[in-house]
């Protein structure tokens, strides 16, 4: 179909309007069904056998003893996924995180799993299998495992991206650079130079929804998979790749889900479930618990920052310099280059250049968090840029608007900006009473930006019209956010007709073609689009209908407010057909009506916020208290305007968890010694104030509502405004995330005494 | 797994004494079912000691007051007389949990539970609070801070089980306060804590006081030196500063995944000297 995503300027009647969402009633009556909801009859227990040591060489494994145990149906190693990647590295990097095969990487890492009939015989059989390990020596910061005396992770890694190839393997992977113009030149122009170094502690996404999944593999070979996920279609490439199954074969359905925020763009317990059905022959439930998805699931990296930026008299940036260093966990990743990438996009910079290194260390395989990467860089960069407002005596807002990107920018990391919403959220901030609160003793108040790419990407979409005229809205991208009741807006929309006249379903694997995970934003954003698509492909044969009904030429049919009207004065005592009348005819017009979609959504504008915060700092204890907080950001579009502010707030509540106390605490034995809520600390709602949002809609040119990712730019600048607001009021700079009470007070004795 | 619910104390002491294996008491069950659940412990007989006779009341006594061992911290909040004689001990109890656990948690289960960081027990130490104690030899009471040995660990012999905390009627111009640092705004584990309880005399000079101190430690302290620096004066600058710096000293902190030795040291001094601020205002002081 030659659909035309181009954004036309429109009134609405649907889209920014605030409906009920269609899953709110079952999930807060406790209906709706997540991951461990799901059950066969003849169902076994999974449970996973984890490594206790940081770094060890896996010798032998003995099931033997739990094999025997009564009521045990599977056990299984490495041995029972073989290697089918063939020299996929990446694959073949989730294979191993899955399952350990020649050596435990961290502490939590799986070497073996059991299936028995009740979670007791799987908790004893785990405790009978015999793991014979040679401890190695481990590193678990990343600025230790680059040194030359670290322990190697994997020595067949010799750092790509430099001029020589190394004579060494390191724990370095790669190393990026991005950027353009000459930053010595620009340093040379230079009035203030300000260069600064920070650190930030690995984080969790803290989904409250552990992994969860059932698999019942077939003795046929085919297989059914009901899984907690952002993405049940990569799932299903994945699982089947390291299965060695037909990805048809494998019929994956995605549950509810209670968060994912990047973590659940991954398989971890699903091949291991899906091997022990293969062996059992039963279906098999495997559920995560708290500890285990701390130890072995998500995390973020954690990072070491160098930043140095330049700037004449006028507040003109001169150039910008930062070296990136973000922890992969065991496997190498791209972190490191994202972070480099999004470090500087929110200015506008003659010379530029940013270096990123992809560090290995024992811990967990880094996954996605929300923008991820982006975070630390706004992190350093936005604290350094306050720092050097304040050199210069410029208004820290103001600076950032003198230097803000614009349309036509080139980005520091090489495309050229077309319209985008830097300058119009520093205006609004600026603007925004939160900015001339008066503040009291001990409270400072920062502001700080941030930048995401935004992602589009493969997405396929089925419109079913009944013969009532309700319509059924199937979409392949997972519902984190409260998509269903977006995109049920935008076929509304299209169609026009009423939004309860919709109802939308996230459908299997063998229901729909292929759809990218919901990830990079791009939920609504893509399938938005294919719902448009798909409604106008509809409306295309409601016409045709409604022309054969009338018996005149399809192109005098014309498609407004949900009927077909006979375009012209010859059919002037036409009545119009509504959907629903087309719909009742159906049967003998034709057969069903339905509008079918698949794209690849291009385009996804990029997305700019910046937000404003007003903390307390107890200089006596070091403890903080989040006292106001706005968030300013660019929707394009927002199609569901109450889900777009739950985006923005959620971004900054977790930003702020980050900011302030969350962690992952390792001990020198390099084992995790927090893997709870109690000690990892997320905000708990009384540590938040009412965060206030507004929303900008900047058009996205790309999109034909205008409509851009909003689910991670929120998460951006958090640590940044959080960093400034608490150096502000402690009178100290904080470099060192998050900055927990320990931290704070550290920080200002050691500023008291020197 | 067994699972009784005496009615009566002999019940619920001869059963625990006649029991073979792991024996548990279940009061509100909030350490001890999380406990169970996280499979740190698994107990062959539980004695749930919530239908005992008596032991849900909060009784006003000549001596003062006999608060049962399985009286909720919700409970403890709800009784005016207790409120304004110990408000300290009150507030620390009403700070364990959230609403749903403070239904359910007692102080004794706080006390027998064990953790340095508990937050009850400093209240308690500071205010004085006795254990009575029931068992297969009868009867005896001891001081609270006599009950926890240690993480985990208590005093109690095979088949005692507290039956009640013991608190004094107060004397005139006293108050107590208890103040603990979480790095957020609830459920969570104190990480320094202080409970503070003080007498005055007519003048507004500090007659009698204790001073305890959670998380710094094993066990709850009880830091005689800090209540000295109180005693025989007014609570000028010059004796919080004192008291500051007695109980940062008297610390015995660890690093660990929730403070620093050093931050625990800072902390414990800036707690003590709020806390005893506070409790000097309830006491009259001036
Ligand atoms: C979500 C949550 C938040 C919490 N927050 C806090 C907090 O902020 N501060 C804090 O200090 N604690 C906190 N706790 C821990 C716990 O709630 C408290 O320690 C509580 O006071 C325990 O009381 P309980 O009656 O529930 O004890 P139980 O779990 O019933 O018992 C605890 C222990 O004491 C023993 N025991 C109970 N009664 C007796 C008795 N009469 N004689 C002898 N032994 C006995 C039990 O055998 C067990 O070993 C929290 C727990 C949870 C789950």
């Amino acid at each position: 179909m030659n659909f035309d995503p181009r954004y036309s300027g429109r009134n609405f009647t649907s889209v920014g309007t605030r409906p009920i969402r269609p899953d709110g009633v079952d999930k807060v009556t406790g209906r709706a069904r997540y991951g461990a909801d799901f059950n066969m009859a003849g169902q076994l227990v999974g449970r996973v056998l984890r490594s206790p040591h940081a770094h060890a060489t896996i010798r032998k494994i003995d099931t033997s003893k739990a094999e025997k145990l009564p009521g045990v149906k599977a056990v299984i190693t490495a041995a029972d996924l073989p290697d089918l990647t063939d020299g996929d590295a990446a694959m073949y990097d989730i294979l191993d995180n899955c399952m350990a095969r020649k050596k435990a990487l961290y502490d939590g890492h799986a070497v073996a799993a059991v299936a028995a009939v009740d979670a007791r015989t799987a908790r004893q059989a785990l405790k009978l299998i015999e793991v014979d390990y040679e401890v190695l020596p481990h590193v678990t910061d990343v600025d230790e495992a680059m040194k030359h005396s670290a322990p190697v992770l994997n020595d067949t890694i010799f750092t790509e991206g430099v001029e020589e190839k190394p004579a060494r393997p390191s724990n370095v992977t790669t190393r990026t650079q991005y950027g353009h113009g000459d930053i010595h030149k620009g340093f040379g122009q230079a009035d203030y130079v300000v260069e600064r170094s920070f650190k930030t502690e690995q984080t969790h996404q803290g989904y409250i929804e552990p992994h969860a999944c059932v698999a019942n593999v077939s003795s046929d070979g085919t297989a059914d998979l009901w899984v907690c996920t952002q993405g049940h279609f990569v799932y299903r490439q994945h699982c089947a790749q390291l299965l060695g199954m037909e990805a048809s074969k494998l019929r994956v359905t995605s549950s509810e889900i209670g968060g994912g925020f990047g973590g659940k763009t991954h398989v971890w317990a699903e091949p291991v479930a899906l091997a022990l059905s293969r062996k059992a022959g039963r279906p098999v439930k495997l559920v995560m618990t708290r500890d285990e998805v701390f130890r072995a699931s998500g995390p973020t990296s954690a990072t070491s920052i160098d930043v140095r930026i330049g700037a004449s008299k006028d507040g003109t940036i001169t150039a910008a310099e930062a070296t990136l260093r973000y922890s992969c966990g065991p496997y190498a990743g791209m972190w490191a280059e994202i972070g480099a990438m999004t470090a500087f996009a929110c200015y506008r910079l003659e010379n530029v250049k940013t270096v990123g290194y992809e560090v290995l260390v024992n811990r967990p395989k880094t996954a996605a968090y929300r923008a991820p990467s982006a975070p630390m860089a706004a992190f350093a960069v936005e604290s350094t840029v306050d720092e050097l407002a304040k050199e210069i005596g410029i208004d820290p807002v103001e600076f950032r608007i003198r230097n803000a990107a614009q349309e036509g920018t080139r980005s520091s990391y090489g495309p050229v900006y077309g319209p985008i919403g830097i300058g119009p959220t520093l205006e609004a901030a600026k603007n925004h009473p939160h900015m001339k609160a008066p503040l009291g003793k001990n409270q400072g108040r920062g502001m700080a930006c941030g930048f995401w790419f935004n992602f589009g990407g493969q997405t396929c979409t089925d419109l079913n019209i009944g013969m009532d005229g309700s319509v059924s809205l199937a979409v392949g991208t997972v519902d984190v956010g409260g998509s269903r009741a977006s995109l049920s807006l935008v076929a509304a929309e299209e169609l026009g007709i009423a939004y309860e006249q919709v109802k939308a379903v996230v459908a299997d694997t063998s229901s729909l073609g292929y759809n990218d995970m919901t990830d990079g934003s791009r939920g609504t954003f893509s399938s938005s689009m294919a719902t448009i698509s798909a409604a106008r492909n509809a409306i295309k044969i409601l016409r045709e209908r409604a022309a054969q009904t009338w018996d005149i030429p399809v192109e005098d049919v014309v498609w407004e407010k949900g009927h077909a009207i006979a375009k012209g004065e010859k059919y002037g005592n036409l009545a119009a057909l509504s959907l629903r009348e087309i719909a009742a005819a159906s049967g003998k017009t034709g057969g069903p009506i339905a509008g079918h979609s698949e794209l690849v959504a291009d385009g996804a504008g990029v997305s700019f916020a910046t937000h404003i915060c007003d903390i307390e700092v107890d200089p006596e204890t070091g403890a903080t208290r989040v006292l106001r907080y706005t968030v300013v950001q660019d929707a394009g579009k927002a199609v569901h305007p109450t889900y777009v502010e739950g985006q923005y707030q959620g971004g900054a509540a977790q930003g702020i968890g980050w900011a302030l106390n969350e962690e992952y605490i390792y001990g020198k034995d390099g084992r995790l010694q927090n893997p709870g809520f109690l000690d990892y600390r997320i905000p708990v709602c009384s540590d938040l104030p009412m965060i206030d949002t507004q929303i900008l809609e900047i058009p996205n040119p790309n999109h034909p509502y205008g409509v851009r990712g909003v689910g991670e730019t929120s998460i951006v600048p958090p640590l940044a405004a959080i960093a400034n607001a608490v150096s502000n009021a402690a009178g100290v700079r904080m470099t060192h995330i998050p900055m927990s009470p320990p931290r704070i007070l550290a920080a200002i004795e050691a500023e008291r005494g020197g | 797994m067994r699972y009784i619910r005496p009615l009566s104390m002999e019940d619920a002491v001869g059963q625990l004494a006649g029991s073979s294996g792991t024996a548990a008491i279940l009061a509100g069950g909030s350490d001890l079912l999380v406990r169970m659940k996280g499979g740190f412990i698994e107990p062959d007989l539980i004695v749930d000691i919530k239908a005992i006779d008596g032991l849900g009341e909060i009784r006003e006594t000549a001596e003062g007051y006999s608060i049962g061992a399985a009286v909720s911290c919700a409970l403890m909040g709800e009784s005016a007389a207790l409120k304004r004689e110990w408000p300290g001990v009150v507030e620390a109890a009403k700070l364990i949990g959230s609403k749903q656990v403070q239904g359910r948690c007692t102080i004794v289960g706080n006390l027998c539970n064990a953790s340095p960081a508990a937050d009850s027990v400093p209240a308690l130490v500071a205010a004085g609070a006795r254990a009575l104690i029931a068992g297969p030899g009868g009867k005896r009471t001891v001081a609270v801070e006599a009950v926890p040995t240690g993480p985990g660990k208590t005093s109690l012999a095979k088949g005692e089980i507290i039956e009640a905390i013991l608190l004094d009627r107060r004397a005139p111009r006293s108050g107590d306060a208890y103040l603990r640092f979480i790095p957020r705004t609830e459920m969570d584990i104190a990480v320094v804590s202080a409970g503070v309880n003080l007498t005055l005399d007519e003048a507004g000079v500090v007659k009698a006081a204790r001073v305890a101190l959670g998380a710094v430690a094993a066990t709850v302290l009880l830091v005689e030196e800090a209540a000295e620096a109180l005693i025989g004066r007014k609570l000028d600058e010059a004796a919080l500063e004192r008291l500051a710096k007695v109980c940062s000293g008297a610390c015995r902190p660890i690093d660990d995944k929730r403070g620093t030795v050093e931050f625990r040291r800072k902390v414990a001094g800036v707690l003590a000297r709020r806390a005893a601020t506070t409790a000097y205002a309830r006491a009259g002081g001036k």
